[in-house]
Formats: C-alpha cells, structure tokens, sequence
C-alpha cells in the first residue's frame, strides 16, 4: 500500500526532485487520496455488515417479542361438585381424574347462553385453549376447598383468539381464509368490551416444556435440556481438553507421534458437526446402549466436537505464557509439574477459561448432530436429569420452524431471541473473565 | 565458518587449559574448585555450539565467562544447572561435575542439581506474585521452611542479602513486578540465595540495568562471593574486570583462554583474547 519513495531508483522521477515543489506535492496528494480510499472501503465494510447484523436482530425481535405476551380469557366457573363428578370428601386421586374438561365446557356454555346448535357450540370451544382444563385441575389441586363455589378464573385463550388480539390475524380478511369467523370475532369482542380479556407476561414460556398448542408451548424443557447437556459436556471437556493441551504443550516430545496428534486434533475441529453426531450415533447409541434423545448422549457427542476447539485454545494460553517464567521456576529448582500447576497454569487460566466458554456457547447453538441421536424428539415434559429424553433450545427452534401453525412462527423468533442472549451472556463472562484474571508483565 | 572453527579446535588440542590454581601463583592456598567441566561439548540438533570446553568454578570466587554474541556462554553457563534439558534438541556431552559427582550422571535429581546450583537471568523475570511469595516460593517447594515464621526469616534475610529489603520492607505484598528494573533482578537474586545454592551462576544479570542498578547488582556480587561461588557471563568487560577472579574467553565455542582475570586483561596469551579485550572485534 505505501509507496516507498526512492528518487535515485525511480526510472520516472524527474533529477532533482525533491527539490520540486509540484512534484512533491503530486506524490503526496496520490498517497492522501488512497489513504482516504482504504479508510472509505473499511468504513462501508463495517457499515453494511452493521446493517446486516441491524436487519437481523430486528427481524427477529420484531417478530419476536409477541411471544413473550399472551392472552387470557375470564370466565365464571362454578366448580360444581356434580359437573366434575365427585362426591363427598373426594381423594386426592378422584380430584386428580375428575371431569375437568366437562367443567369447562359447561363454563363456556353457560358463558354464552345464547349459543345453543353443536356447531356454534364447538366454534365456541375454540375460543380457550384446549389445556385450559389443565389450568383448572391445578386450581382445584392446590385449593380443593374451591370446590362448590364460583369464581372468575383467567384461562389461557386459544392460539387463534392470541393471534387476533395480538393484532398478528387479519381480521378484515374474507371469512374463509381467517382461522376465527364472523360469530367467533364477535364474542370474542363481547368478552372485551366486558374487561374479561386480557393480556399479560407470558411466564409459562420459559416453563413449560414443548406443546402442540402454541399458547401454551414453551422452552422450558429445551432449556433445561441445553443445560444438562452443556453440564455434561463441561464437566468431561475442561479437564480432559485441559489436561491434553498440558501434556502436549509442555511434557510430550517434539516427535512424529506428536507431530501427528497436533496435526490430527487441527483437522477435528474443522470437521463438520453432523460428522460427530454420527459418530454419538454409532458409539453411544448403537453400542454403548444409551437412551436416546437424552441430555447424556448430547452431551457426550458435544464432548467429542468441543475437545479440538477447547485443547487448541488451551494450548495457545499455555504458549503465550513467557518462558522467562518457566525459566525462572526451573532456575529455583521446581520441578516439571511444579512449574505448570504454580506458575504456567494460573497465567494461561483466563486464556483457557475463554477458550472453554467460547466451545461451550458453540456447542449450546449446535444443532446438527442433535439431530442424528434423536433428540429431535417432541417431548412434553421437562427434563429431570441427563438421563431423560429432552430436546435442546436450537433443536426446539428448528421444530418449531417446521410447524404449520401462525401461532409458533413468533415463539421461533422468541426462542433464536432467548438462545442469543445465552450466548451473549456467555461471551461477556468470557470477556469479563480474561479482563480479570489477566496478569500483564 | 566451520573451517574456522575446526581450525580453532585443533588450535586447542595443543593449548593447555591453565588450571584455576596454577594461574594465580601468589594465592598461597590452592581455592576449592567446586564444579569442573571436562571436554564438553554442546549440540542444538546438528550444530555444534561448544567444544571440548574445560573450566573450573573455584569456591568463593567469581568467574567470567566473556566473549562476543553467540560463542556459546550462556550455552556453557546453563549446561552447569541443566537448564539446557529443557530445550529438546539440545545434546550435551564431556562431564561436568559439582563436588567431584557428575550432575549429568544417572543418580543426579535434576531439580536438586538446581537447589544446589541456582541461577540468576538475563531479564528480570520475577513471577507475577507478591515480592513475598517471589523470595519464599523456592523454600516453600524445597520444605527449606516448616513454619511460617521460619519463611519469613528466610524472606527477609535473602533479601537483606540481596540488599533490597529496606527498599521493599513496608510492600512485601505488593506485586514483584511492580519494582524497578534494577530491583526486580535483586529480587531475582534474592530468589535464587532464598535456597541457600552452593553455586550461582549469572547470566548476563546487568544487560538490562542502567548504570546505577549495574553498579549495585555488582556490589551485591562481589559481597555474595563470601559465601558463594559465582560464574556470570557478560558482555561488558569493566565489568568483567571488576568482579571476577577468574575469566574465561570464549570465540565460536571454543575455549580460547581460561586464566586468572588480571592476567587476560593485562598479558593475555592468544591473539583473539587480545584482539576482543583491546576492542577490535566481537
């Protein structure tokens, strides 16, 4: 980029050259103008990579936000002993079994007498979610004492009556292309125009687990998935990616077994993730006999993929530490392991802790070799170990994504949403970290 | 090049190594020679650095090991605690020994040899910790210390030694790197007496001091010769001259002249160790 400026070499320049001022002042406007080029070129790089990034997240926040709203319906319920069918002093089973769905078909009826042919009827039903029976179980669960008396009970409202208070479904559009008819929108509106519709946080979004009801699906259960399986792999790759990149970096000989290692574990992290999730098939499925769709298997699979990444990082810290220090250590007659566990290791710590929790924040977005050992699953329950069939967050966006229904195209955004902000927040405890830890010389 | 130095090899066959007590006669008893190196040679993979190197540490004194950039002291110099085993592709031959037992030989703990045998670096190369845990880390690995009032004591009389201690006395919990140049190699100093060595070798200790920590670092070497044997390479031949009993010249890894220091500077035998002393080359 700079021209060097010889005039004794330069065939072109004219004898005495620096002496002329028009000469001079040409070269130099040339060498101000292309450094201003360069500086423009960069800035545009950065702008349109800027706006790109820009488009992204406010695509996915503009889309996503919704989901973290949702609306309910209030309803009069009378929990009548004789519609859920129990008798005096009900056990705790009967008040588990009983006729829940009955109740709130006969809420809804009552809500709106006017309505009385079976089709109205069923139109009707649609108004509330269909797991709202679920909401009044619980209520009755935690407060049997409810029963024979009559309350105004918020209930989750169905993912189309969500969509159209969220302003999501177009309410002017002809009949048949709209989930919710004329009759529907209008009791819809009644209920509104009576205060008994709501919106609210929707906090059942980070607890509950997948659903095939939009409204009341959530990434509960893939979070906790994501974090069994992150817990798994954590505990097998900071020790034995550390422990590798150690005896690598300071303990093995310079030799051709090594030169093959090095060579070896370079290559692995630049092979493809789906390529580990056969490999988790094959090993851990097929012949160790694992569950399947289990955080355990993830993990070990993730295991496998973070190790190059982690042992390479590690080995960079570990060579970055002067070897004054080593020098100095030897020099006062530690030995070999002395000096890497009191002086080499605590200097490479933050550089390895990076390394470790910028594998990690990888292998929490990896969704590929997921895939392969099944936890693609649909699960509805929330995970309670490493062992139990669970789904993980971008797994749970790429189900999502594949699902027909309006209602999960904003839990998508809001997923990708929560998921980058796990990563964010992982990566600046990677910065805080190394801006702590780090020992300058 | 390699002409010159096989020339010079040849040269040496027929050379005698003055001994260390032959070379001062007036010194009525003979000075303890504490570690003799024998035919030493030294390789970085096919390069050979050293050549039939023989010197000895005399007990009580310092040598200087003296000679232009790359003639092999700091090579010869870390041969005599071993640190050149932490370099894989070098190959050391000949013996060398510390008290008449070979510290290469099979029964030789590495990390011992360099208890024994301490060194001091061409940096300061202060750990990044308190200047307290830079003196007591040494003691501390070695269980030189069983309380910590013992450690303390070790602390504070090896930095005495090193004359740094009234200078530091007040922020021993500081970090050692906080200090000056000229401070931190004390405290490398101090570091290294903390594990009372028998020998102290000194590589380069004042190449990156200005004149004044210089001067101080060769007043402390000079005191430390009571109690220690000292060998130190340097560049700077006043220095040399001031500090050392004994120099050894060195050229392109060869040994050219070992004598007692005020005979090299003054009558020297060979005509390159005139040559380098008077300033016409190196």
């Amino acid at each position: 980029m700079t021209d060097i400026a010889q005039p004794g070499a330069q065939p072109g320049a004219p004898a005495g050259a620096w002496q002329d001022a028009d000469w001079t002042e040409r070269r130099l406007r040339r060498r101000y103008r292309a450094e201003r080029r360069f500086k423009i070129y960069g800035l545009v790089a950065v702008c349109i990579a800027l706006a790109f990034l820009a488009i992204l997240i406010g695509s996915v926040v503009a889309t996503g936000y919704p989901a973290f709203v949702r609306t309910s319906v209030a309803l009069e319920v009378n929990f009548d002993p004789k519609v859920l069918g129990l008798g005096e002093a009900p056990t705790a089973d009967e008040l588990h079994g009983a006729e829940y769905p009955t109740l709130l078909r006969e809420t809804i009826f009552a809500t709106f007498p006017e309505v009385t042919t079976r089709k109205e009827r069923r139109k009707l039903l649609k108004l509330v979610s269909k797991d709202a029976r679920f909401e009044l179980r619980e209520l009755v669960l935690a407060d049997p004492s409810i029963i024979g008396t009559t309350r105004r009970v918020w209930l989750t409202a169905s993912s189309d009556v969500d969509m159209l208070i969220k302003g999501n479904a177009n309410r002017d559009a002809p009949e048949d292309e709209r989930r919710l008819d004329d009759r529907q929108i209008a009791w819809i509106d009644s209920l509104g125009a009576s205060g008994f519709v709501e919106t609210g946080f929707n906090g059942a979004f980070f607890t509950n687990a997948d659903s095939r009801e939009p409204e009341i699906a959530g990434i509960g259960g893939a979070i906790m998935g994501s974090f069994y399986m992150l817990l798994v792999t954590l505990v097998l790759t900071f020790p034995i990616g550390v422990t590798a990149a150690i005896y690598l970096e300071e303990f093995a000989p310079k030799n051709r077994i090594t030169d093959m290692i090095e060579v070896n574990i370079n290559n692995l992290a630049a092979v493809p993730s789906i390529v580990f999730g056969l490999l988790g098939l094959a090993v851990f499925i097929n012949l160790f006999h694992l569950p399947r769709s289990a955080p355990i298997v993830g993990g070990l699979t993730l295991t496998l993929m973070t190790l190059p990444t982690i042992i390479i990082a590690a080995r960079s810290a570990l060579k970055a530490v002067p070897p004054s220090i080593r020098e100095g250590a030897y020099g006062v007659g530690a030995s070999p392991i002395q000096v890497v566990f009191h002086h080499v290791l605590p200097l490479a710590m933050p550089g390895i802790l990076t390394g470790t929790i910028i594998g990690m924040a990888r292998a929490l977005g990896e969704t590929a070799p997921l895939l392969m050992i099944g936890m693609v699953a649909f699960i509805v329950d929330i995970p309670g170990g490493p062992f139990d069939p669970a789904t993980a967050l971008p797994v749970q966006i790429f189900l999502w994504a594949d699902s027909p229904e309006r209602g999960f195209v904003e839990k998508v955004s809001a997923a990708i949403l929560v998921l980058l902000a796990f990563l964010i927040a992982m990566n600046a405890v990677a910065i805080y970290l190394r801006r702590k830890f780090e020992v300058r010389f | 090049m390699t002409e010159d130095t096989d020339a010079m090899v040849s040269l040496m066959m027929d050379e005698e190594v003055a001994p260390a007590a032959a070379a001062d006669p007036e010194a009525p008893p003979a000075p303890r020679t504490r570690m003799r190196a024998r035919g030493v040679d030294v390789f970085y993979a096919d390069k050979q650095a050293l050549f039939d190197v023989d010197i000895d540490l005399a007990q009580n004194k310092v040598t200087a090991l003296i000679g232009p950039s790359g003639c092999g002291k700091s090579t010869f110099l870390r041969c005599l605690n071993r640190m050149n085993d932490i370099i894989d592709i070098c190959r050391v031959s000949g013996s060398i020994t510390l008290d008449d037992r070979d510290i290469y030989g099979r029964d030789i703990d590495v990390v011992q040899l360099r208890a024994r045998v301490g060194m001091v670096f061409q940096k300061p190369n202060p750990f990044p910790k308190s200047i307290y845990e830079n003196v007591a880390y040494g003691p501390r690995i070695h269980g030189l210390a069983n309380r910590g009032s013992e450690l303390d004591d070790i602390v504070e009389h090896s930095l005495r030694r090193a004359g740094l201690f009234d200078e530091v006395s007040d922020r021993l919990q500081q970090p050692g790197t906080s200090l000056s140049g000229g401070q931190q190699q004390r405290l490398c100093i101090a570091r290294a007496i903390a594990i009372s060595p028998e020998v102290i070798l000194m590589d380069e200790p004042c190449s990156a001091l200005d004149p004044i920590a210089t001067a101080k670092v060769e007043e402390l070497i000079d005191e430390l010769r009571e109690h220690y044997t000292i060998a130190i390479v340097t560049h700077n031949m006043q220095q040399a001259a001031r500090v050392s009993q004994f120099t050894a010249f060195f050229h392109l890894g060869v040994l050219v002249e070992f004598e007692a220091t005020e005979q090299i500077f003054t009558n020297p035998h060979d005509q390159r160790t005139q040559d380098y002393i008077t300033g016409r080359f190196g």
